[in-house]
């Protein structure tokens, strides 16, 4: 197996890391529906760029140093204006491993404003769990880089006559998602609040990803969506029905369970098994998710 | 890796795990070699536990005296649940359950005295702990007559006892302490007998195990958990326990107890910083 050289991934690589211009200047990579392994480097969520003006705006970096480099190859293969901004939608390892390929660009690295604090906490299992999972060549290289510019509410970035607004959401899949809203084109970046074909995961708050769906269904202004994990581009608001189906389906199942006293063993074996076959990687998160939204709901 | 503990979460454990005990479990932990460490001490810790914890003495394993019910392979290490039962016959004559995790940091995750109103018809105990390696997991009952029994499930899980706290950290402070207390009016259990209710407690803690660690600061979390939570009915003791740092977030134990004319259900906990968490429910007699 080839080694990728991290400073200058070669034009054969970045050929075989996949980009599609979903809209005008927009680009998006697809990661693989799989958990970590070496083989794959990690490559296992949506990544993409905007290109501005003077300015380019790279959202989630992938699952390791080395895609990440690969993903500054494909930018690079295509323009050859500064990488001004590197914005992570949450901390998950899939999503911000690859920020470390993109520190000699020196650009501004955006998150949530709870971002750093909840990457602290993380960041010694994340590293040790998926080093493991990767190998060492997979891994090499791999750090992590917390964003210092950080989001409370909403920021707008301009990339030269392209505005992208970044805007902090309370808890639903974490508690440090943002989403990235490309006003030219009217694409919206969820990262993690939109899950399609790979089940989705809770890592946040059950009800408040439910209560952020409502509401994000409610925006008009959107022409297409980008989730974190799933087709590059979704139409909207048709993208969340699925996911918002299969987080109810867990949430009812559930209260209903706890409504009748059953217990958390019963929840994880029963609750929610009716959308089994509708995803992908069921059995690797399905229990977990239930174990997760059992120990939240059973507080109403 | 050096573990640096702020409070000694260790400290009111039974089961005092010395230096060179916890560099051995983190040996195992990072997979690495240690040359000429004893063959035995790193594989089964559980001779040194039954010294330390039960003074050696002896355990009957497996003799229908008490049963454990553990996932073989858990989804969240960090909450495992495990179900404890004992039948009617031999349950009026229990003083205590004991919860050791044989490759924990802290292998006695609570031990249980149960009181008077702890009821006479089969007994349940409910909880969900962390599991840091795969290990033995072991429920051990003190009857009146001083003998020891267990049941043993083996559980492959990892990290719980490192995974960070609070998926939601404001959410989790601002919620600390609070409890609930839930009855449930069908006693299961086909041979439970009619004066045996079923009640659920439940307490808002991180129970922080001082060795989850903060990148930010370089230190590790200081360990703050829940150290005794002690359940009445109408002022009857159903059990008292003595925890540590293997039960989970969100401390939660689900029980049978002896009803009452008064089944009022009165619970206090304390936790290593001191705080008192009380509560009170209303509860009758069906």
């Amino acid at each position: 197996m080839a080694f990728v050289v991290l400073a200058a991934p070669s034009l054969r690589a970045a050929e075989a890391f996949s980009v599609k211009e979903v809209a005008p200047g927009v680009f998006v990579h697809q990661g693989r529906y799989e958990i970590f392994t070496p083989r794959n480097s990690g490559d296992t969520s949506n990544s993409g760029f905007i290109v501005g003006n003077d300015a380019v705006a790279v959202i989630d970096t992938g699952g390791s140093a080395r895609i990440g480099a690969e993903l500054l190859g494909a930018i690079r293969s295509r323009t050859s204006l500064p990488i001004k901004y590197v914005i992570n939608t949450h901390m998950h390892p899939d999503h911000v491993f690859g920020n470390a390929a993109f520190e000699p660009e020196h650009p501004t690295f955006v998150g949530h404003y709870k971002l750093p604090r909840a990457l602290a906490a993380r960041a010694g299992r994340y590293l040790a769990i998926n080093k493991e999972l990767l190998g060492d060549a997979a891994f090499a290289g791999t750090r992590i880089v917390p964003p210092m510019l950080l989001v409370k509410d909403r920021i707008e970035l301009d990339l030269g006559g392209r505005k992208l607004v970044v805007e902090a959401e309370p808890t639903a899949h974490t508690d440090n998602d943002v989403t990235v809203y490309d006003e030219t084109t009217k694409t919206l970046f969820l990262g993690d609040l939109l899950f399609a074909e790979h089940v989705p995961a809770v890592d946040g708050s059950i009800r408040g990803w439910l209560a952020l769906l409502a509401k994000l269904a409610d925006r008009h202004d959107v022409a297409r969506a980008v989730p974190g994990h799933g087709p590059a581009s979704m139409d909207w608001p048709a993208a969340l029905a699925p996911e918002h189906r299969y987080l109810d389906k867990v949430a009812a199942d559930v209260r209903a369970m706890i409504k009748q006293g059953r217990t958390l063993s019963d929840a994880m074996a029963s609750a929610g098994l009716s959308e089994k076959d509708a995803w992908l990687l069921f059995k690797e998160y399905h229990a977990r998710n239930v174990s997760a939204a059992f120990a939240e709901l059973e507080w109403e | 890796m050096e573990v640096k503990m702020q409070a000694n979460p260790l400290a009111n454990q039974q089961s005092v795990l010395s230096p060179g005990r916890l560099a051995l479990a983190l040996v195992a932990l990072l997979a690495l070699a240690l040359p000429g460490a004893p063959v035995r001490a790193d594989d089964d810790p559980w001779p040194d536990i039954r010294r330390d914890v039960f003074d050696n003495r002896e355990v009957i394993e497996n003799d229908g005296t008490i049963s454990l019910d553990a996932p073989y392979r858990a989804e969240d290490a960090a909450v495992v649940p495990l179900t404890m039962r004992i039948p009617a016959s031999i349950a009026r004559d229990v003083k205590s359950l004991t919860l050791v995790i044989d490759k924990n940091p802290a292998p006695v995750a609570a031990t249980f005295h149960f009181g008077e109103a702890a009821g006479s018809g089969e007994r349940m105990l409910s909880t969900r702990v962390r599991i840091d390696m795969y290990s033995d997991v072991r429920a051990v009952i003190e009857t009146n007559d001083g003998k020891l029994h267990m049941a043993a499930k083996f559980v492959k899980a990892s990290g719980g006892c490192s995974a960070p706290a609070s998926k939601d950290a404001d959410e989790a402070l601002a919620s600390l302490g609070k409890m609930q207390i839930k009855t449930f009016d069908q006693a299961g259990a086909a041979d439970r007998s009619p004066q045996t209710r079923e009640a659920q407690v439940m307490i808002r803690h991180p129970n922080f195990t001082g060795m989850q660690m903060d990148q930010i600061s370089r230190e590790y979390t200081p360990a703050k958990f829940v150290q005794t939570l002690e359940v009445k009915r109408g002022g009857a003791l159903v059990f008292r326990m003595d925890g540590g740092i293997s039960i989970s977030e969100n401390p939660n134990f689900r029980f049978t107890f002896g009803s009452g004319g008064d089944d009022t259900l009165e619970v206090t906990a304390k936790d290593t910083d001191g705080s008192v968490f009380t509560a009170t429910s209303a509860g009758k007699a069906t």
